[in-house]
């Protein structure tokens, strides 16, 4: 476990580093002149120079690609061009405040999407379990910033209950923190439940299936013992996978979520960066969602082979 | 009963396609439809203003309402279906186009070239895929095509692995041996002894992703990433509509059902196909 551990260590170490370079000549080399981009077609010669040389695009690409990973090393992301201040601080606040928003959702899509599963996977054909495949097949596919503006409409317009965009901090009271932070959390899981209760039934028939359950249940063991004892270690193992899978579409949706609910995590501040053309805050902001989505594939993949050791030792299976 | 059941097809046609197939096949036949002839039957022109009509609700004259511009909202969402639609078949051709070369590369010959691209597609995947899109949108001035074509890259890793992995499969095949053993050049194996072979479960997976590329073209449009105003696909109608929808909810709502319902829609269709093709699956319905 601990040789496996390494190794998928050193390949999110290895990818970060590509990824670094990747990111820095899309945004930089690959565009032509970035500081005539970002100062406008009417600046003068003057606005365009100056641009350069703060951002240091007089040197050769390599030069400059290097200046920028070194200080990364030394935990210097760098200093936002439009704020005039450095990133450090302004994506650690940000990325504080959406991992409450990520870790609630994840939390609940896996408790909700996995008993929701279970529940209509051992009820298969009756009218429960044809409600929730119907209605997960409908929260599939409202896409989550259309399911966030109808939340307002019902819950901002309508009922008057919760507002619709900002964020308190918990200083502010518990009740106003969480105000700010049940719809965007509402929103991002709606769709990820409905795609983790589908996957967790579909395994969880074909567990009930299987020959040792028929074993379970000839021994006499009451079926809820058969359920969660037999059934649901076996069923949960491609559930991982995909919580996995839904860390990535969770993020996404974590940037469409916090701009529609004007929440301040990095999300949002991505989507500043972006039309404010802000450079170094594009460059920075993606790669440390990249670095964050890295770890916790890792911790996904650990998971995984903590659950199922033939592929902790190399054995996998063909598929 | 009998002999009107023989001399009318439907009853079979119907116990071969399930019913959702067909719901979602009617349905995606209208949004298609919209699509294609949509613009020549709207009301209005899609960015025709009228100042003094802004915000109407549904009525007569506008069916759907007007926007904040005062903009017929029934005619830019049939402008709108031809973008959102082209963005999703767009991107899913792209990622064929680039995704099944690279699979059929990687499986076929193996070893160094198999490894190279497989890695690449790793680094790919290391991106959750709407940040994907904002990074290769981020600095150019965005517009439809380009958006498709990212949203197509995103895709290129799940059609390459695919292929790759029927590849592999298929190349251990006799025919493919003959064809070796008979000296055909590598590029006539691959695209006579092979891709005939690995493209239908490519087809079936691109089928399935086009609603995924409609949400996420849609989604970067809503972002401000895809299409510019004033065109507008049915994602930036909704981002457009944000401000007003406590007192103009239906400009909104249109845009966004419409696009609820095509995802639906292509889902129902792929899951048909899926069905209908995959023997497996049909045998656990029986």
């Amino acid at each position: 476990m601990i040789a496996y551990t390494l190794k998928r260590l050193l390949t999110v170490i290895a990818i970060l580093a590509v990824m670094s370079v990747a990111i820095f000549s899309i945004t930089q080399v690959l565009p032509g002149d970035v500081a005539q981009m970002i100062v406008g077609q009417f600046a003068t010669e003057e606005q365009v120079k100056a641009v350069r040389g703060r951002l240091g695009l007089d040197a050769p690409a390599h030069v400059q690609y290097l200046r920028w990973a070194g200080a990364l090393l030394q935990g210097d992301l760098g200093k936002s061009m439009m704020m005039d201040r450095p990133l450090g601080p302004l994506i650690g606040d940000a990325i504080a405040r959406s991992a409450v928003l990520a870790g609630l959702s994840i939390v609940l899509v896996a408790v909700i999407g996995i008993w929701l599963g279970v529940y209509s996977g051992v009820r298969r054909g009756t009218r429960a379990d044809r409600f929730i495949s119907i209605g997960s097949y409908f929260f599939i596919s409202i896409p989550e910033f259309f399911w966030a503006i109808v939340t307002v409409m019902l819950f901002t317009g309508y009922l008057g209950w919760l507002p619709s965009t900002g964020y308190a901090s918990m200083d502010e009271g518990f009740w106003n923190w969480a105000k700010h932070i049940i719809l965007p959390v509402a929103t991002l899981v709606s769709g990820l439940v409905a795609h983790v209760s589908r996957l967790t039934r579909s395994s969880m028939i074909e567990t009930m299936q299987s020959q040792y359950i028929t074993a379970a249940r000839a021994k006499g063991l009451p079926e809820n013992v058969v359920i969660r004892r037999h059934a649901l270690r076996n069923a949960l193992v491609p559930t991982i996978t995909v919580l996995a899978i839904d860390v990535g579409l969770l993020m996404g949706g974590i940037v469409v979520v916090e701009t529609v609910f004007a929440y301040p995590g990095l999300g949002r501040l991505l989507i500043f960066a972006i039309e404010q053309k802000d450079l170094p805050m594009i460059q920075a902001g993606i790669l440390v969602v990249t670095a964050v989505y890295a770890l916790a594939n890792l911790g996904a993949d650990l998971l995984y082979a903590f659950f199922n050791p033939r592929i902790r030792y190399g054995r996998a299976a063909a598929h | 009963m009998a002999a009107l059941q023989l001399t009318e097809p439907m009853p079979r046609a119907r116990s071969r396609f399930p019913a959702s197939f067909v719901w979602g096949a009617s349905m995606l036949a209208l949004v298609v439809l919209a699509a294609a002839f949509g613009p020549m039957v709207a009301p209005f022109p899609y960015d025709q203003m009228d100042i003094m009509a802004r915000l109407q609700p549904p009525g007569a004259t506008h069916w759907l309402g007007t926007d904040e511009f005062g903009r017929d909202v029934l005619s830019r969402l049939l402008f709108g279906a031809r973008l959102s639609l082209l963005m999703g078949i767009g991107a899913t051709f792209v990622s064929l186009v680039i995704g099944v070369p690279l699979g059929l590369a990687a499986g076929y010959k193996g070893g160094r070239i198999d490894e190279g691209i497989m890695r690449a597609i790793d680094l790919v995947i290391s991106v959750p895929p709407i940040l994907m899109g904002l990074l290769l949108l981020s600095l150019s001035t965005p517009n439809v095509w380009k958006t498709a074509f990212a949203v197509g890259i995103i895709y290129v890793p799940i059609m390459a692995r695919l292929t790759r992995a029927v590849t592999l499969e298929v190349a251990r095949e006799e025919f493919v041996l003959a064809a070796r053993a008979r000296g055909e050049k590598l590029w006539y194996i691959l695209a006579a002894e092979i891709l005939p072979n690995a493209w239908p479960p490519s087809i079936v997976e691109a089928a399935l992703r086009v609603t995924f590329a409609i949400m996420l073209g849609a989604a970067l449009s809503f972002l401000g990433l895809g299409v510019q105003p004033p065109s507008s696909d049915w994602g930036l109608m909704i981002a457009e509509a944000r401000p007003f929808i406590d007192t103009a909810p239906w400009v909104a709502l249109a845009p966004g059902l419409v696009l609820c319902i095509t995802v639906i829609a292509v889902n129902l269709v792929g899951d048909g196909l899926r069905e209908l093709l995959d023997p497996r699956l049909k045998r656990g319905r029986g």
